[in-house]
């Protein structure tokens, strides 16, 4: 990315969940940290979020999901920026997600995933360091 | 992993200990060293408290309370499938609990039908169980005893619908229904503060809302049409004293709209229920619950002049706090969820759900599910607190607590009125703004170390804890959808064609739709095909989103 430029955050809540609390403080705690930030909002598919994530040509993508989707939407995005060829966005997310599953999702590219009670600082850091590469 | 301020943490602590600012519960009160008579000898408040049983019900709605019975041991008993669920919940009620609540999964959360493509990945989610169509209802209710056990639906936005699919089977098995008992969430307004499981604008909503309750009210008379809920106010972020003045002034409107819609107050007051979270600061839930009876039965005799005693009545189920269960060291979950279900208890709740310790991780194992209940009887059988009741009155500090949720709370009411009422306030971002900056100040306060988590921002381990945790059946998806597609190619599709029309007729006019609704489902109509011509008619709703 160009040096200089703000980090642009696309964060979304996918999947038919609402339950939208994590994604919000999360998305004001990037924003605090001097991100730009856009919240896609509730109910997002695959396809509206990795299109979104083009069109604002973001740097990262985050994805909060508690009910159990992640086995599906994950790889499902992956999919869908590799046929686009914006691999390099990189893809983290948060929530209600098992250690297991969090190993596999690591495996297919996705970067790192937050359970509940992360603090917002450690999250920051992340992309902070790895955005810098 | 993720908190590593440990010494950090605990020197702030000390720093902080001769600062006042540091004694706060969660709704950011300051909370004194000492309470004594000067902080509740106002004049004129014994009236306030009264006995239990008795005008304004401030230390509880039962002259016995649970020395004649203790609150109803009311667990969330749902699976994938309806009758994996149907099997979850006779185990449950042989193992002493005796209440029901069923969760959905999201898709019909959502009211979508597990064939549709946006719920795929998501049939049976979140320990929900998938409802499409009478056959699902069916086989959920089979041998269950629903003129006996009282079942908690856990459905929103779609209410209408699943209450139609149980009156329907209801009617097959010649039940009558005045004899059905248990529960519709069907609170629509907290959806749009907070949960958001809506599909149409707020105020087609509360039209179906208000049909159910209408029918209920000439059909269902042991039923309980709404019940007005705090609980996700307060996952979403709310604090306790938000929860409790959001909750009620939500209930207020739907009593104002059961009016309008020619009922009488004491015709269906007596069926609103409340669902409150119990959240971790003990004492602080405690007031909450007795504030809350207090201005029901004051707000429902002098501003809606009810005359029946039982439409003053702030009945109300409790859950214990799932925000606050961590997925660190998680079995310290198991005596958080213990402290909240006291404080529940000694709050006069009616009936109780107990989370299971592993909820932040996965969906609940049966012996994690076995130990939340088993923390009620415990509480019940063995801690002696119920032996006396309420027995928290008049102490100072509970007794003051509890006059200052209540003057807060006028405070949120009058916002709430200046922006037009509850509906108003929806669409004007209020509730979203409100909870969005509690939220982000509670987490505020854990990261800076102003609020303990133990096993988190103190006491942290590094090492996670490996716990056994219950799988989602890969396969489940699978069979459902194609079971539902063969009953959707095995049905009179005339028929179907002809109830979704009326459905539609139905919907721009001022019918009670329930009939209609019941005749589709009968017709083997499914809950996504009628969500779908509802919402061609009532269109869609979307949030700004406030954060």
């Amino acid at each position: 990315m160009n040096k200089g430029r703000k980090r642009r955050i696309l964060i979304a809540k996918p999947g038919l969940d609402g339950h939208d609390r994590g994604a919000k403080v999360v998305a004001r705690a990037l924003r605090n940290a001097g991100m730009e930030v856009i919240y896609a909002g509730l109910h997002q598919t695959p396809l509206q979020i990795v299109n979104a994530a083009i069109d604002e040509d973001v740097d990262a993508i985050g994805l909060s999901i508690l009910s159990g989707a992640h086995k599906t939407i994950f790889p499902k995005i992956m999919t869908l920026l590799k046929e686009k060829g914006a691999s390099d966005i990189l893809v983290f997310g948060g929530g209600t997600i098992p250690k297991k599953d969090r190993v596999e999702l690591t495996s297919l590219g996705v970067g790192e995933i937050f359970t509940t009670g992360t603090d917002t600082h450690v999250i920051i850091d992340y992309l902070n360091r790895t955005l810098e590469t | 992993m993720n908190n590593q301020k440990g010494t950090e943490t605990i020197e702030n602590r000390e720093k902080g200990s001769t600062n006042d600012d540091s004694f706060k519960n969660l709704s950011g009160f300051k909370i004194k060293a000492l309470y004594g008579p000067e902080d509740i000898s106002q004049p004129g408040r014994e009236a306030d408290l009264g006995l239990p049983g008795e005008y304004p019900f401030t230390r509880g709605i039962h002259k016995t309370m649970y020395r004649q019975r203790p609150w109803t041991i009311r667990q969330l008993g749902s699976l994938d499938s309806p009758s994996k669920a149907n099997e979850r919940i006779r185990q449950l009620l042989q193992m002493g609990a005796n209440g029901i609540s069923l969760c959905l999964d999201m898709p019909t959360i959502m009211g979508r039908d597990s064939d549709d493509p946006l719920a795929e990945g998501e049939v049976g989610s979140c320990g929900g169980v998938a409802i499409d169509s009478i056959e699902d209802m069916r086989n959920l209710l089979e041998g269950i005893p629903i003129d006996e056990i009282s079942i908690n639906f856990v459905s929103n936005s779609q209410s209408s619908v699943i209450l139609s699919m149980f009156v329907a089977v209801a009617e097959e098995r010649g039940v009558p229904l005045e004899k059905l008992t248990g529960t519709m969430q069907n609170d629509i307004l907290k959806e749009y503060q907070a949960q958001k499981s809506y599909y149409f604008p707020p105020r087609p909503s509360m039209r179906l809302t208000i049909d159910t309750l209408s029918f209920c009210n000439k059909h269902l008379p042991r039923f309980n049409p709404i019940s007005i809920s705090g609980y996700h106010l307060a996952s979403a972020g709310a604090t306790p004293v938000q929860e409790l003045a959001f909750t009620l002034a939500n209930g207020f409107t739907y009593v104002e709209e059961g009016i309008k819609a020619g009922l009488s107050v004491d015709s269906f007051a007596p069926r609103l229920s409340f669902f409150f979270k119990v959240h971790n600061d003990f004492f602080e839930n405690i007031a909450k619950y007795r504030a809350a009876r207090r201005i029901w039965a004051k707000t429902i005799r002098e501003r809606f002049e009810a005359k029946d005693r039982r439409s003053c009545l702030f009945r109300v189920h409790t859950q214990t706090s799932g925000s606050s269960l961590t997925a660190h060291q998680a079995e310290n979950n198991i005596i958080r969820v213990t402290i909240q279900a006291l404080s529940a208890v000694l709050g006069g709740t009616q009936s109780l759900h107990t989370n299971a310790f592993d909820e932040a991780l996965s969906i609940p194992t049966p012996r994690s599910e076995k130990l939340a209940l088993r923390t009620q009887q415990i509480i019940a059988r063995e801690s002696g607190v119920i032996n006396t009741i309420d027995p928290l009155a008049g102490s100072y500090y509970v007794e003051a607590l509890t006059n200052q949720m209540e003057a807060e709370c006028y405070k949120y009411f009058k916002e709430i009125e200046d922006l037009g009422g509850v509906i108003s306030a929806i669409e004007k971002g209020y509730y979203a703004k409100i909870i969005a900056d509690s939220a982000f100040s509670y987490q505020r306060e854990i990261e800076k170390g102003e609020r303990i988590v133990v096993g988190l921002n103190e006491f942290f381990e590094e090492e996670e804890t490996d716990i056994e945790l219950r799988e989602a059946d890969p396969e489940f998806e699978r069979e459902k959808v194609s079971d539902l597609v063969a009953l959707k190619e095995n049905r009179d599709q005339a028929l179907v064609k002809a109830c979704l029309n009326e459905i539609g007729e139905v919907c721009q006019g001022s019918d009670n739709i329930i009939p209609y609704l019941i005749k589709a489902v009968k017709s083997y109509v499914t809950l996504g095909e009628i969500i779908g011509v509802m919402k061609e008619i009532f269109g869609e709703y979307r949030e700004d989103s406030i954060y």
